[in-house]
């Protein structure tokens, strides 16, 4: 697994927003996760190269919260994560597509798939 | 309160005027050139000259056919735009006849409302209950330095006039509620949201649904703007993109998480851009789409959007939603951009900035630790704060700092102060570091209101941000 590094803390009072866009690698094939939006959350990193362990169980995005939640996510979980699922506010996309249209939380992530949390934005 | 009021300025149509007159003219020469005999009518075009052009044109064919109905000022205004393809006479006619709603007249708003007004939508209406504030000049720029304090919403419609004295414009001074949303939306075709709320943004979707209007909605914040277009062309809205609002603490508002200007001078430029193609027929770009602008990076990436859902509350199969609900309860926060005071602290563990003064007047032994991110405290400080960014004060490295502080602290009662921009994460860090100096026989105290009191309160020149 292959983490690229560069994880600064969380930078001020202002709420995180989302987006983190990251590339996911399988069996030492290259993926592609990417976090657009999330930088705050993901200590002010844009994008993860990341090399999912090997697992009997498929990956799906469900199982990519968990883990990112516990490899990535080092502190206020829950302003990513709710239940098993985002929290609200945070879109999810699959290839610029969004993941409503894939399955969701049961979509089975594939190599080399670019995976984007997206903060929805509010001001103006 | 001011309460709701409403005023509408109306600048007076000379344009409408022209273009009826010059109607008339041409109805009484195609009369002319039927019923008066042509030796008759080259006489009086000699003698008048403004009959000229018709009588020698009348032989031809009735100049109504010729001409569109346009006015010669309005193609030479729109000559540009009239000879593009897909837009052309028939584009700028259904412009004029159309009429466009922006509700916020901030960094969205402004470039949105000039550039509709440029292109010649016939009118445009302009909600919203703020003033203008000296902060708002570097992105909202159709108000101007000697404008500050006066409504936003009137210094638009002036910057829109002067630009284009054929639209009709309208300002609503209003928050826009429950109770007032659908009377003034129903007057519009086309609803442009430039709010920069959780709360205004579902009260925006769920009107448009209702009078089935379409949203173009716009966003931004630091670098990044967003921009989709709702409930058009059978596509999804807000509520089946976005079924639950989000938590409220996870909502970053411009004035606390900044903004560079250009960003939502950008992606109200583009909500421009969709209104003129839905107004004039084209269609829009963003429907089931979602424009994610990044100007740090310089990209424009254009996502696919989940469809209109049917399990919607507002437009699914059974919708839920039949009339507007209390956005406020629904989303946990005001419609509006402002921070709210929090009041986490007992009165006991709180001081004023005159306090503060007195103490640092009486030269009492304490610390002041400033929780601010280093950007904020860079524009100003008190003197001797140490800085200790709200974020990082759980941090044991930081923490560790703070205890070595106050060990060199010489007298008995050790007293540390908190001071923050507004005086909430103030009481945060108070209650976070309270448990974690407990041993050190150590008072910890927050500032009320935080720098910006202090700057009200006691220094009149310390800077405001």
């Amino acid at each position: 697994m292959e983490i690229t590094p560069g994880i600064e803390s969380m930078a001020n009072n202002a709420a995180p927003y989302v987006g983190m866009s990251t590339t996911v690698s399988f069996n030492g094939k290259s993926g592609n996760i990417s976090s657009g939006g999330a930088e705050l959350l993901f200590n002010n990193k844009k994008k993860f190269d990341v090399m999912l362990p090997s697992s009997d169980k498929p990956w799906t995005i469900k199982n990519l919260l968990k883990w990112i939640k516990d490899n990535l996510l080092e502190e206020r979980p829950e302003l990513f994560i709710q239940k098993d699922s985002v929290r609200p506010g945070i879109l999810v996309l699959v290839n610029d597509a969004d993941w409503e249209l894939l399955g969701a939380l049961e979509y089975e992530v594939q190599p080399n798939d670019r995976i984007m949390f997206i903060s929805t934005l509010h001001g103006g | 309160m001011m309460g709701l009021q409403e005023e509408e300025f109306q600048m007076p149509n000379f344009k409408q005027l022209l273009e009826e007159k010059d109607s008339e003219i041409m109805r009484l020469k195609t009369l002319l050139t039927k019923y008066v005999p042509k030796s008759e009518l080259d006489q009086m075009s000699n003698s008048h000259p403004s009959t000229k052009i018709a009588a020698s044109t009348a032989t031809l064919e009735s100049p109504e056919n010729l001409c569109s109905q346009l006015s010669k000022e309005d193609v030479a205004r729109y000559s540009r735009q009239l000879i593009l393809p897909d837009f052309g006479v028939g584009g700028q006619q259904k412009l004029k006849k159309a009429s466009v709603l922006i509700v916020g007249a901030g960094g969205l708003g402004c470039p949105a409302a000039i550039y509709l007004a440029a292109a010649g939508v016939g009118t445009i209406g302009v909600v919203d209950y703020d003033s203008v504030e000296l902060s708002n000049l570097h992105r909202q720029i159709l108000h101007k330095e000697h404008g500050v304090g006066t409504p936003k919403s009137l210094s638009i419609i002036l910057a829109v006039s002067s630009l284009n004295s054929s639209v009709k414009c309208v300002s609503h001074h209003v928050l826009l509620k429950s109770n007032n949303a659908e009377e003034v939306i129903s007057q519009y075709d086309i609803i442009i949201d430039a709010t920069d709320n959780v709360a205004s943004r579902y009260l925006l979707n769920d009107a448009c649904v209702l009078l089935k209007k379409p949203l173009i909605s716009g966003s931004a914040l630091r670098f990044e703007g967003q921009l989709t277009v709702y409930n058009f062309d059978g596509g999804p809205c807000y509520r089946c993109i976005h079924p639950s609002p989000p938590p409220p603490e996870t909502v970053t508002n411009c004035s606390d998480g900044g903004v560079l200007g250009v960003v939502p001078g950008t992606i109200g430029c583009l909500q421009a851009l969709e209104a003129i193609k839905i107004a004039a027929g084209l269609g829009s770009s963003f429907s089931g789409k979602l424009l994610l602008f990044d100007g740090k990076e310089g990209s424009f990436r254009k996502i696919t959007l989940r469809s209109k859902q049917k399990t919607c509350s507002l437009c699914g199969d059974n919708p839920v939603i039949s009339k507007l609900i209390d956005y406020e309860q629904f989303c946990g926060a005001s419609p509006t951009d402002k921070t709210e005071t929090l009041h986490l602290l007992d009165d006991c563990s709180r001081l004023t900035c005159q306090e503060y003064k007195q103490l640092k007047e009486d030269s009492s032994p304490h610390l002041l630790i400033d929780v601010r991110p280093p950007e904020e405290v860079a524009i100003c400080r008190l003197p001797n704060s140490v800085n200790v960014p709200f974020s990082k004060v759980e941090d044991p490295i930081e923490v560790e700092k703070i205890r070595n502080y106050i060990q060199k602290l010489d007298n008995k009662n050790k007293q540390v102060f908190f001071i923050c921009r507004r005086g909430n994460n103030s009481q945060r860090a108070v209650q976070l570091l309270e448990p974690k100096l407990a041993d050190l026989n150590v008072i910890l105290r927050d500032i009320r209101g935080g720098i910006q009191a202090w700057a009200e309160e006691v220094d009149t020149a310390f800077p405001i941000y």
